[in-house]
């Protein structure tokens, strides 16, 4: 079985300026910030970044590291709209790709399946068609004629994404109630990488959980990292909850640049471990 | 909150239940705390067979009062939000989403306000209300009923009104159909030969020219005009156990 275990730091080695990341998770639901905030400290730009979105997009637009974003919403859950987000929209500063959110998981589905794309009634009608006039519809070939929407492949250079638990060749567990897309993300992309909360024996992975629980396998990951608390301030349930406290910090930051340069600065610059330092001295 | 008297967020719980009437076994996805709220007084009272999630991934067997956390006994199945999209296309589903804006052929936006690539403000995005609306029905609940929210054009089609759906093949708008409007004005409907918008009922209170003044376009107004049904004393009390903090009655402005 090959050791697929590095750092955060050497996963995002292989990122360059130009890339098109995917990264899993659910708004402000388990998402990779441990991936996110090395990404923040390699300083790699021009990013095309593939979410339904939450943190990871807002941070990765107030950094300026976004210079496109394609997403089905990008929101905090608690807090509806991700306001560093709203500000890049409303500034112009980045190029944006809205999908409906169904759209967004056909996408995917087709990239994982290697297709070139997937119809759907969905977005007909709409101004989603108006708003991306690279969308095109298709003709149904069978005798009903149905004119459909073929949305393209959301192919990736690479993907991030958390786990509950994984093992060293890269098999992962989710032990909350949603999957979310993790496994298309990984499918889709031409690199994947997995951060955990704890890395585990592969005996202790497949008794930790229903097998059902087991999302990733081994062949969908080139890179395991473990990171606890590598989903914070997200939520990562059983593991933790939402650090609604800290969201809100981080929230109120879009409102002046000062705010922001002084959140990068102290939780953003240093390492991941100086970050989690930080944060659990604060929770205490 | 007294139990005898009715307020206007009663009235509006009410008529937002309505619109699930007759459903049966569907997934109903009620966005936000009135729909919600709505929504668990059907399933509670009249339409017991709705299927409702706690707004996550549960699926739960009984309508619960808002914020409280269901134990393991008040869960039915699982719907985590892959099931969710495959339940949309498939079309057993009510969802009843807010609007922004909307126009006399019910088409909504949530996405922004002003120009898509430069928006003066960007609201949630087109979220899932295109494929939601074309693939199954669909509600709408104003709290604020305005000329800013009932507006002649919206600025970005988030869901497809029915102007829009009959433009297209009637294969691909076969889905398509917009219930009912609640507003903290009056209950709105597309029963028109042309689908525009008509007022069906106006609440207790409220008087027409209020309605007409605050929308900002030529709404259909019948002959016979309706006055929203004002809940019984059993709905009542089924309202104050399913809100017994009273958020829905902090939701509406007048």
């Amino acid at each position: 079985m090959i050791d697929k275990r590095m750092t955060a730091d050497e996963a995002v080695a292989h990122v360059a300026d130009g890339m098109t990341i995917g990264i899993g998770g659910w708004g402000s639901r388990r998402k990779p910030m441990a991936f996110v905030r090395a990404l923040v400290r390699k300083r790699v730009k021009d990013l095309t970044v593939v979410s339904y979105g939450g943190p990871d997009v807002g941070i990765l637009c107030a950094t300026g590291q976004a210079k496109k974003v394609i997403y089905g919403f990008v929101s905090l859950d608690s807090i509806p709209l991700e306001p560093h987000f709203r500000k890049a929209r409303q500034s112009g500063t980045i190029e944006a790709v809205e999908l409906d959110e169904g759209m967004f998981l056909l996408g995917l589905r087709a990239a994982a399946q290697r297709l070139p794309f997937l119809p759907t009634r969905a977005g007909l009608g709409s101004d989603v068609l108006k708003i991306n006039p690279h969308l095109k519809t298709v003709k149904s070939p069978y005798d009903d004629g149905e004119e459909l929407v073929a949305v393209p492949a959301l192919e990736l250079d690479a993907a991030f994404v958390h786990m509950n638990r994984a093992d060293a060749s890269g098999n992962g567990q989710v032990l909350g109630r949603d999957p979310y897309f993790d496994n298309l993300f990984c499918m889709s992309a031409a690199r994947a990488y997995m951060s955990c909360e704890e890395l585990v024996s592969t005996e202790e992975l497949t008794r930790g959980g229903p097998l059902q629980s087991l999302l990733i396998n081994r062949m969908m990951v080139c890179g395991v990292v473990e990171a606890p608390g590598g989903a914070h301030f997200t939520e990562c349930p059983p593991d933790y909850p939402r650090d609604e406290k800290f969201q809100r910090e981080y929230a109120a930051t879009a409102k002046d640049a000062a705010a922001w340069k002084a959140f990068r600065a102290k939780y953003l610059d240093g390492s991941e471990a100086d970050y989690q330092k930080v944060v659990g001295h604060e929770r205490l | 909150m007294s139990v005898s008297e009715a307020t206007r967020a009663d009235i509006c719980a009410l008529a937002i239940a309505e619109c699930f009437r007759d459903d049966g076994e569907v997934l109903v996805s009620a966005m936000g705390t009135m729909p919600s709220l709505g929504a668990r007084l059907a399933k509670a009272t009249f339409e017991p067979n709705l299927l409702m999630t706690d707004g996550f991934n549960l699926l739960l067997r009984h309508a619960l009062p808002l914020g409280a956390k269901p134990t393991d006994e008040d869960i039915e199945g699982w719907m985590p939000f892959g099931s969710v999209f495959d339940t949309l296309w498939w079309g057993r589903r009510h969802v009843m989403m807010g609007a922004s804006q909307i126009d006399q052929f019910g088409n909504q936006n949530i996405a922004c306000i002003g120009p898509w690539r430069h928006p003066k403000a960007q609201l949630l995005g087109v979220r899932g209300a295109p494929g939601n609306t074309i693939n199954h029905t669909t509600s709408y609940w104003v709290p604020n009923h305005d000329a800013r929210v009932f507006v002649p054009s919206v600025d970005m089609v988030s869901g497809v009104g029915y102007d829009r759906a009959a433009s297209l093949d009637a294969a691909s708008s076969r889905f398509h159909e917009i219930r009912r409007v609640v507003s903290n004005l009056g209950v709105f409907d597309f029963n028109t030969p042309d689908h525009r918008m008509r007022l069906v009922s106006i609440h207790p209170g409220v008087e027409v020219d209020r309605v007409l003044a605050n929308t900002g376009f030529e709404l259909v107004v019948p002959d016979r005009l309706d006055t929203t049904p004002v809940p019984t004393p059993d709905q009542l009390s089924a309202l104050r156990e399913l809100d017994p903090q009273g958020h829905a009655q902090k939701e509406l402005v007048a």
